[in-house]
């Protein structure tokens, strides 16, 4: 069933439904604002990421959907509004003490943002051997528990270039979580991957999300993949969230703006 | 009549100079306060020394051999009409020590470590690896501009002497073998004419073109947008930018030597 104009705008025009969230908090942001010139992006962006979930995050293209989770991780700072993490608002702090905070919050790029003239194994030894003090035996024994977690076992003395775009964002997912952080932000992941290597990447996350239980946010368009990771489910519209519920309640949900987007109807 | 277009453009052009000029001071103080608080990466700033330094050598070699013999045999015929051959050394020594070694040696590596520092910080932003870099918690001033900076700054005036001495071997070279004198003849006169200021000052230029190359390369790098045009487009920029600075500063360096160095008479 297709929707009018005139009744999308009257429902995206009705207050976002966001249901409350069940459990901890792990991050919270609150009233972000955030423009590019006289292009406004947020415009009071609200919601708490609970422990242990994974976030689906959905919107229209060029929504600053990306911006959400460069934020969150200090990479963007916003107009106004506050992310509190651990008690802190992030916000507030420079850069040198968000080193602090990223070694807990990694984000994982969409092009897995390789250092190119590096090789796999120096790409996942990058973060460790900058923060730790792990000995070289021990460096080599996370990275290749690292290489076997990502299927890319034996590719430790490959360069980026010549790996696959999949297996570059195993590789970038790698480099992220290996320093074992509390929250994960996945920048569509599945983006230009064949339904082999989507499923392979979704089978990784849940992995991890498996052994080390941290908390992930995952920008997408890709609906079929967050319905089948993603325990919760917000979708973004006009700079605020519209909907944040759990991924059940969207899936069944009448609301027509909700239906539409499910749809991949065009929204305005 | 002059069109809006062109007050706006001449408006833009300002305004971005300002920004450069704020935006390369800034970073300037940036690595000032992030040079002596660990993390220290010497290791990469060898490994640039390396890159700079070392692998200009040879272009640095080719080039100073090649002008002081052209300007032993321009200054050769030139001051022979004149009956002035024997100041050939003089002439050439001041000249190369205080101008051609500084600015021809810094306009070498203005193009090619100034092109190669842009093109691949460019690069590195373009494809979100400085991105990676702040959001695997370090910090990129202290991982890509620092180890360029120092490393510039280090080799850049270590060329420039290698240059100058380079430089006068091969005005030394074709006195001999052109005008008829004797090495032993020429090295007495050049030292002769040298005074120490003009060392300081075949020094010092260097160092400060060296901050003004790495520090513009690495700021326009890290502002590169618009994939590999924008790449291309920024490295030509700062070649063209810094060898204006440097033709440019020099003169009012050498001023200000002039007037604060005096040279012993």
């Amino acid at each position: 069933m297709s929707v009018t104009d005139a009744e999308l705008n009257r429902e995206v025009s009705r207050p976002a439904s966001v249901a409350p969230a069940i459990g901890k908090p792990v991050l919270s942001l609150r009233n972000i604002v955030k423009s590019f010139g006289s292009k406004k992006v947020h415009q009071g962006l609200s919601f708490d990421l609970i422990e242990g979930e994974i976030l689906a995050f959905f919107g229209g293209s060029g929504t600053g959907k990306s911006v959400v989770l460069r934020t969150m991780i200090g990479l963007e700072k916003p107009d106004s509004g506050e992310i509190l993490f651990e008690g802190v608002d992030i916000t507030k702090l420079t850069e040198d003490e968000l080193v602090q905070i990223r070694k807990k919050i990694s984000y994982i790029f969409q092009n897995g943002a390789l250092f190119d003239s590096m090789t796999v194994y120096e790409n996942l030894a990058y973060p460790l051997m900058e923060h730790t003090k792990l000995s070289p035996e021990q460096i080599d024994a996370r990275i290749k528990e690292m290489l076997e977690l990502i299927g890319l076992k034996g590719s430790e003395k490959l360069l980026p270039a010549s790996l696959s775009g999949g297996m570059q964002k195993r590789v970038g997912a790698a480099r992220a979580i290996i320093m074992k952080p509390k929250v994960i932000l996945y920048d569509e992941p599945t983006a230009g991957l064949d339904p082999f290597n989507t499923q392979r990447l979704l089978d990784l996350m849940k992995r991890i999300q498996k052994r080390e239980g941290n908390t992930a946010v995952f920008v997408t368009h890709d609906i079929p993949s967050a319905f089948e990771v993603a325990d919760r489910i917000a979708i973004m519209y006009n700079g605020k969230i519209h909907t944040l519920d759990t991924t059940e309640n969207v899936k069944r949900s009448k609301d027509p703006f909700v239906q539409a987007f499910l749809a991949g109807e065009e929204i305005k | 009549m002059l069109s809006k277009d062109f007050f706006r453009n001449i408006g833009a052009q300002f305004v971005g100079g300002l920004q450069f000029a704020g935006g390369v001071t800034a970073l300037g103080f940036d690595c000032l306060k992030e040079l002596f608080r660990p993390p220290f990466y010497i290791r990469l700033t060898l490994e640039q020394m390396f890159l700079i330094g070392v692998k200009s050598f040879s272009l640095v070699t080719i080039t100073a051999l090649a002008t002081g013999s052209v300007m032993a045999l321009q200054f050769g015929y030139g001051l022979e009409k004149f009956g002035g051959k024997l100041y050939v050394p003089k002439v050439m020594a001041l000249a190369f020590v205080r101008e051609m070694g500084p600015v021809f040696t810094s306009l070498l590596v203005a193009a090619r470590i100034g092109s190669g520092i842009t093109a691949e910080v460019g690069s590195m932003n373009v494809t979100q690896q400085i991105d990676a870099i702040r959001a695997l918690g370090t910090n990129p001033i202290k991982k890509i501009v620092l180890p360029r900076l120092l490393a510039t700054m280090i080799t850049l005036p270590l060329l420039t002497v290698m240059a100058d001495f380079i430089g006068l071997f091969g005005g030394m070279l074709v006195t001999v073998k052109e005008l008829g004198q004797t090495p032993e003849f020429f090295f007495t006169k050049a030292v002769e004419a040298l005074t120490l200021s003009d060392f300081v000052m075949s020094l010092f230029k260097p160092f400060v073109f060296a901050i003004f190359i790495a520090l513009t390369a690495c700021y326009r790098g890290m502002r590169t947008l618009g994939g590999t045009r924008g790449v291309g487009d920024s490295t030509t920029w700062v070649v063209v930018t810094t060898s204006v600075f440097i033709m440019v500063s020099d003169f009012f360096l050498t001023k200000a030597f002039i007037l604060f160095v005096p040279s012993p008479k």
